[in-house]
């Protein structure tokens, strides 16, 4: 070896939650190249959640009953929290097709064969996940104040509340996206990883209180939507932007939405992470 | 001492499928092993296995004098690899990709960023350094791809099948980088379907089938087997068979087969292009008509048919992973 290249050999092993670190960023970098390379996904990712604003609030807006009250105005300013929190979980399927992606590309291998943090890339790819999340929601919020969304509609709220509703979204959304690495790891194809991506959502996001109000559905029903993690966050949002419509269940979540949504995230983060992450070391392939 | 890459009983099973069945390997610190074999051989499954990204189901393996079952990570510290499909990020220029590669071998910022103006140069990649890599051709991503494993210049390199898809011109070009490679003293395993590719890299060949090691030697042993190089003629007149058959004789280092009804002559010989012109000048000399000649090399089939008296059967490929 010359000397040249001894000095760029390798550094010894630093501490291992830096490397981790540095590695993560790394690969976040990368991706986040990638995504502004690819700028149309990035649009693709906002059409879809401003046609929901749109077509909920001026299709649904009239016909909505909102605790009591079937004002246009209140379904609006209602509605945002439950768009927000299903926009934010839409994230699944864009990490999920970003990690199929490289694992078909062969570029997982690559990976693999470095001397990296083993959840390196997955952190990483999670981390851009979660930019484009919070670009997204800024965008959506904009969009939701031009269509005459208010927050403090209902009551008081300050500008920390409002910080801590966005805050919880993102962390849901993030908690999410290792669901997608968990379902990109495990699919063959982007596109399936994409559409395995979506189907459930719709479900979960729909048996919610996100866009309706829980108390007119059937008993049994009624209580999946309470306790639907789901629910948990958007009822979260609705208090801390003080908006109608909060359920005022007994069920737990609903009475403690901002533990209840803290908890289910943390949950949903801790386990599908080490899923994921034990799915990539096995990834034999 | 093993050598610098050493395997011993590698076994790999996927469901029914016997992938290894029992590799072994040695290669000497500082040479190139040729692991030759068709489609489905276990050369892919064996550079995954020594690259720790597969777990073997038994067996032994050593890299740079490391233990790879059970010290992964370090032997990742010390290895390269350039797999079977071009591993590179499209949307990442040239120059971000082997950036990349860099950090994530744990060098500094600078360093990476120099290493990978160096690699650039040096794998002719400079002016196509700032363009996405989708916009690159088969043969640069491959150079790029190989430039990426190249970046902490590894003491032992694995190159799975470096050159299928690539048309002649560049299959060339990337013989010479490799050749540049191994002459600073990198220890190098490579995979590949073509004898002539192992001929011109390789110190020793293995050849490989079924999971198995079946023959091993250089290049020149193994030719030595299948005969070697032969001038096949196809004369026009059939009664022009007993001339040519002479004037091959001359020139051959064996004897000549005839088939009568395709009018075709086969004579081993040694000497290359420069006998194929004389043989030439020679028939035309004495009048004799040919319909077709060639100089033909022994091929990996040929090869498979004088080690297993069968020629070397494909096996569907698995959907690379
Ligand atoms: N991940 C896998 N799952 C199932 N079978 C596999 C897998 N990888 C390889 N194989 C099988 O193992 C055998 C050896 O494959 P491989 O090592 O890729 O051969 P080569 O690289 O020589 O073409 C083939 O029969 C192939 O189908
Ligand atoms: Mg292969």
């Amino acid at each position: 070896m010359s000397a040249v290249t001894d000095a760029l050999r390798v550094a010894p092993t630093a501490n291992p939650v830096i490397q981790s670190f540095r590695d993560s960023m790394v690969v976040a970098k990368r991706n986040l190249i990638r995504m502004s390379r690819i700028p149309e996904m990035i649009i693709y990712g906002l059409i879809q959640p401003i046609m929901f604003v749109v077509l909920f609030t001026y299709v649904f807006g009239g016909s909505m009953q909102i605790g009591g009250s079937t004002s246009a105005t209140d379904y609006k300013n209602f509605l945002m929290a439950g768009i927000f929190a299903q926009t934010v979980t839409f994230a699944t399927a864009s990490s999920g097709a970003g990690i199929a992606d490289d694992m078909h590309k062969g570029l997982i291998d690559r990976f693999r064969s470095l001397p990296m943090a083993r959840g390196a890339v997955l952190t990483g790819r999670t981390l851009a996940d979660l930019v484009q999340t919070a670009l997204t929601l800024v965008v959506l919020a904009v969009v939701a104040l031009l269509v005459g969304w208010r927050v403090g509609s209902n009551g008081d709220t300050n500008v920390g509340k409002v910080l801590g509703a966005f805050g919880l979204l993102l962390l849901l959304g993030y908690a999410f996206t290792w669901i997608g690495a968990l379902i990109g790891m495990s699919v063959r194809t982007p596109e399936a990883a994409t559409s395995s991506g979506l189907i459930w959502l719709f479900p979960v996001t729909f048996i919610s209180n996100a866009f309706v109000d829980t108390s007119h559905m059937t008993p049994w029903l009624r209580h999946i939507a309470e306790w639907n993690p789901f629910s948990a966050t958007a009822q979260a949002c609705r208090v801390l932007f003080a908006n109608p419509g909060q359920s005022q269940s007994d069920a737990w979540p609903m009475q403690h939405p901002v533990w209840a949504s803290l908890i289910y995230s943390a949950l949903i983060l801790l386990i599908f992470r080490t899923l994921a992450v034990r799915k990539y070391r096995r990834a034999a392939g | 001492m093993p050598g610098a890459i050493y395997a011993e009983g590698l076994v790999k099973t996927f469901g029914d499928v016997r992938a290894l069945d029992g590799v072994d390997l040695d290669v000497p610190e500082g040479t190139v092993l040729g692991l030759l074999g068709p489609n489905g051989a276990g050369k892919t499954t064996t550079v995954r296995c020594l690259t720790t990204l597969l777990r073997p189901d038994s067996g032994k393996a050593v890299v740079a004098g490391i233990d790879v079952l059970r010290h992964p990570n370090e032997v990742r510290r010390s290895i390269g690899l350039s797999g079977q499909f071009a591993a590179v990020d499209e949307y990442l220029t040239g120059r971000e990709n082997l950036q990349m590669v860099g950090r994530l071998y744990q060098m500094r910022a600078r360093a990476a960023k120099a290493r990978a103006q160096e690699l650039l140069e040096q794998f002719n990649l400079a002016d196509a350094a700032d363009r996405p890599a989708k916009t690159y051709s088969g043969g640069m991503r491959r150079r790029l791809d190989l430039a990426a494993a190249l970046v902490v210049s590894p003491p032992v390199m694995f190159m799975d099948e470096p050159t299928t898809g690539l048309d002649p011109r560049n299959r060339q070009q990337l013989w010479e980088v490799i050749k540049q490679l191994v002459s600073g003293g990198t220890t190098l395993l490579l995979t590949t379907q073509y004898l002539e590719e192992a001929d011109h890299l390789a110190h020793e060949i293995a050849v490989v089938d079924h999971g198995r090691v079946i023959a091993r030697g250089t290049s020149d042993q193994l030719k030595a087997r299948t005969g070697g190089e032969r001038v096949e003629v196809v004369v026009h007149d059939r009664e022009d068979i007993a001339a040519a058959s002479e004037v091959l004789r001359g020139f051959g280092k064996g004897d000549t087969t005839v088939e009568q009804h395709t009018r075709r002559l086969t004579v081993p010989v040694t000497g290359g292009a420069k006998l194929l012109a004389e043989v030439i000048r020679e028939l035309d000399g004495r009048g004799i008509e040919i319909d077709d000649i060639g100089l033909r090399r022994p091929t990996l089939d040929d090869v498979f048919l004088s080690l297993t008296g069968h020629v070397a059967e494909e096996k569907p490929e698995e959907a690379a992973k």
